[in-house]
């Protein structure tokens, strides 16, 4: 018996060998051209080459050790784990959930609420304003956004790739009825969402008769034509110059936030000045705007309009043999999610106090969407985790300044960002296929609620 | 069965004039009639690629007719012109729902949800337009008990009881054809289509869709089907048409098709006695590739 194990041992050992070998030659081939060769321009702005046979060592040595070690120590391991537990009967997936999964949502709600206040006990005053603001505000904002976009890709299963245009018009109906005519932030927020809604209609009726790709190719021209009108209109928009000096979120009217004025929220509470109450404040609009959406987009679910949505992300053929209006279905899903994009841009013009077409890039776009999906399309939660991630992360990432110790100080992280996020993303998608909660809630149910397996939804069809 | 079906006078249910569909220069269905009755059970069959399910694609709106006149008749008097209504209207107004033959469930929604999705239009109207419902009426609240219990229903009569909160993808295969018709029923129509019914089921899985079927046009339900399986179009049906070419060849009860020599040479195959004719001078080669 023992005699076995040993030579198990070294078969997995010859094997580790043999497969580091093959791996190194591998890099070396793969790596000679790219990396053990390196041109550059001599003075004489010549094009000549110099080798590089450390670098190339090192890249060739990373791959055979790092194959040696997978296939000769991981593995087994892993395998000898895997065997155990199938021996002791112990599921894989424990039925049991521990307190913290199953409280997660107040958990985290009862965080959030708390969040300012924490964050001012522990770096102060001014040190909480990066933390309010930059994390806390930002991720908001595009966990709402995320929010409204699922309810067109997750739950209808169209994909709007020009999202960002009605956050573009909620953030301009603010910042141009607000310094036009003075109207209040209480005001044009609902305005904002109604107008916004308005353009996710005028946008549907023509378009919404396409399906897959070419919808995608025509929501992400819209959301172009959108940026481009807020460029070119340069008497109404300022062009790329933006509309500056937005008024602030007043507190309901009772006390405004502008230094200046007789009634501000600083003075009438005794505090002292700072921008940070301000923000706190803004934390607290957001993350009701937020609680909204989530709460309308539960509700509508378990409506009959949330159903139809959900069922035309799974058969748009079958939901119009069922008498379902695919038409006015698909409108609700754009005007709703529509009106949540307006709603967070009204919010983001309030916050910024300043917006121009640059806010509005298709890559806004492609993060929103980027979200829905590494959150698990029609998962609030995940959406929310995601959004975390995402935005969180790339934040983190400006903070990184201890990079520059190990890489030297030309290095930025900031310019790094994006690619550790693809990156990122692609280990997320390699192992969570479908986004980080891929089972979907039933909205409805006999006798026991049973999540429904990821691989049995749909991602629809445009 | 279907005996003493024809002596007694039924309403129309169902009425296709004179209907022609083209694909280009193909005449998928040329000047086809037949009538289905009310309360009773209508098999459209025919070879393959006859037109059967461009039949069934015209009438329950899929497809703009070419040509032709689809009269729908419900039992409250009211006349509808199924080839002017929009491809939503025939199940919502005119009372028409179908079934697919390549199943097409919400596969990622619950056996439960699926028949709700159904009764989308009734909890359209008792949430009112959602806004009501938003607001959490009761009347909503009553709607969608109700809702909940004509799915139970259903779901009795399917055998799908037990699966109801399971995913109806993950259902087998003469499972899934039965949440089908649970699911075109749930629409509350007067007439249910059905396309192929019984392809891809047992003997034993046939049985209890025939049952199924029995009961639906017992409750008043005209049904009208494609199928392939001999065994279900002549033990349930009161009336069969036969289509070959886009051509109606036959029409009549299931014995009188069956004994159409038109329909046995053309559908149903040849004599046994001609087959063997044939085989043995294909045998000696002088036959070749003869039409049959």
């Amino acid at each position: 018996m023992a005699n076995v194990s040993v030579n198990v041992q070294e078969d997995v050992m010859a094997k580790a060998v043999k497969e580091g070998a093959i791996a190194g030659i591998i890099a070396f081939l793969m790596f000679l051209v790219f990396v053990g060769i390196e041109t550059y321009q001599d003075i004489n702005n010549q094009l000549v080459w110099r080798t590089r046979w450390g670098l190339l060592a090192v890249f060739v040595i990373v791959a055979a050790v790092g194959r040696f070690i997978t296939v000769g120590f991981i593995k087994p391991h892993l395998d000898k784990r895997k065997l155990a537990k199938a021996k002791t009967g112990v599921l894989e997936i424990s039925e049991e959930k521990s307190f913290f999964h199953k409280h997660f949502l107040k958990i985290a709600l009862v965080f959030l609420l708390c969040y300012p206040f924490l964050a001012m006990m522990i770096f102060g005053r001014q040190g909480s304003l990066k933390y309010v603001d930059n994390f806390g505000i930002q991720i908001l904002i595009y966990v709402m956004l995320a929010w409204g976009l699922n309810i067109v890709v997750g739950l209808a299963g169209l994909l709007d790739l020009g999202y960002v245009a009605f956050y573009a018009v909620g953030a301009y109906s603010y910042a141009l009825l607000s310094s036009y005519f003075g109207f209040s932030f209480w005001l044009l927020l609902p305005m904002a969402g109604i107008l916004a809604a308005l353009w996710g209609v005028i946008l549907g009726f023509p378009v919404l008769r396409l399906r897959g790709d070419y919808l995608a190719i025509v929501t992400l021209a819209f959301g172009e034509i959108i940026r481009l009108v807020l460029i070119n209109w340069t008497d109404v928009t300022r062009g790329t110059f933006g509309v500056s000096g937005i008024a602030k979120a007043s507190f309901f009217g009772i006390w405004s936030f502008d230094v200046g004025a007789a009634n501000n929220f600083n003075k009438a509470w005794g505090l002292p000045s700072s921008s940070v109450y301000y923000k706190m404040f803004l934390f607290y609009i957001i993350l009701a705007l937020c609680m909204l959406t989530a709460y309308v987009t539960i509700r509508l679910r378990r409506m009959p309009i949330g159903r139809a949505w959900e069922a035309l992300r799974e058969d748009e053929i079958a939901c119009r043999s069922l008498g379902i209006n695919t038409v006015t279905t698909k409108l609700t899903a754009f005007a709703t999610g529509a009106m949540f994009g307006g709603f967070a841009g009204s919010f983001f013009a309030a916050r910024q106090g300043f917006v121009s077409p640059e806010s509005f890039v298709f890559l806004e776009s492609a993060v929103i969407l980027a979200i829905v999906v590494l959150g698990g399309m029609g998962s609030l939660t995940g959406i929310a985790i995601a959004a975390v991630v995402m935005v969180g992360g790339t934040e983190l990432l400006r903070e990184m300044e201890f990079l520059k110790h190990i890489f030297g100080p030309d290095f930025t992280p900031e310019l790094y960002r994006m690619l550790l996020f693809g990156l990122a993303m692609v280990i997320v998608m390699l192992f969570k296929p479908r986004g980080f909660v891929g089972t979907r809630e039933p909205t409805a149910f006999l006798k026991t609620r049973k999540a429904v397996s990821g691989s049995f939804t749909k991602e629809g069809h445009g | 069965m279907a005996t003493g079906t024809n002596t007694m006078i039924k309403d129309t249910i169902l009425k296709v004039e004179h209907l022609s569909m083209k694909f280009g220069g193909l005449m998928a269905i040329n000047d086809f009639s037949f009538e289905a009755k009310r309360g009773e059970i209508t098999a459209l069959i025919g070879p393959n690629g006859a037109g059967k399910t461009t039949v069934f694609n015209c009438i329950t709106g899929f497809y703009k007719p070419t040509m032709g006149m689809l009269t729908l008749k419900r039992s409250n008097g009211k006349e509808f012109l199924l080839e002017r209504l929009r491809d939503f209207e025939i199940n919502k107004v005119a009372g028409v729902s179908r079934t697919f033959q390549n199943i097409r469930l919400f596969s990622g929604l619950t056996v439960l949800e699926n028949l709700l999705v159904a009764q989308h239009n009734v909890l359209m109207k008792a949430s009112g337009y959602t806004i009501l419902g938003l607001l959490g009426l009761p009347a909503y609240k009553t709607a969608a008990k109700e809702a909940i219990e004509k799915a139970t229903y259903w779901l009795e009569k399917a055998d799908l009881i037990d699966r109801a909160d399971d995913p109806a993808g993950d259902l087998s295969y003469g499972a899934q054809r039965r949440l089908e018709i649970a699911r075109a029923m749930c629409t509350g129509p007067e007439l249910l289509c059905l396309d192929e019914p019984a392809a891809g089921l047992n003997p034993k899985e046939s049985l209890t869709l025939n049952a199924l079927l029995r009961g639906i046009r017992d409750e008043g339900t005209s049904l009208l089907l494609i199928e392939h399986d001999m065994s279900v179009v002549m033990e349930i049906s009161d009336h069969v048409v036969v289509l070959e070419y886009g051509q109606k060849i036959s029409d009549g009860t299931p014995d009188h098709v069956k004994n159409d020599p038109k329909v046995i040479a053309a559908y149903l195959g040849v004599e046994d006695e001609e087959v063997e004719q044939i085989e043995e001078q294909l045998d000696h080669g002088t036959v070749e590739g003869g039409t049959v």
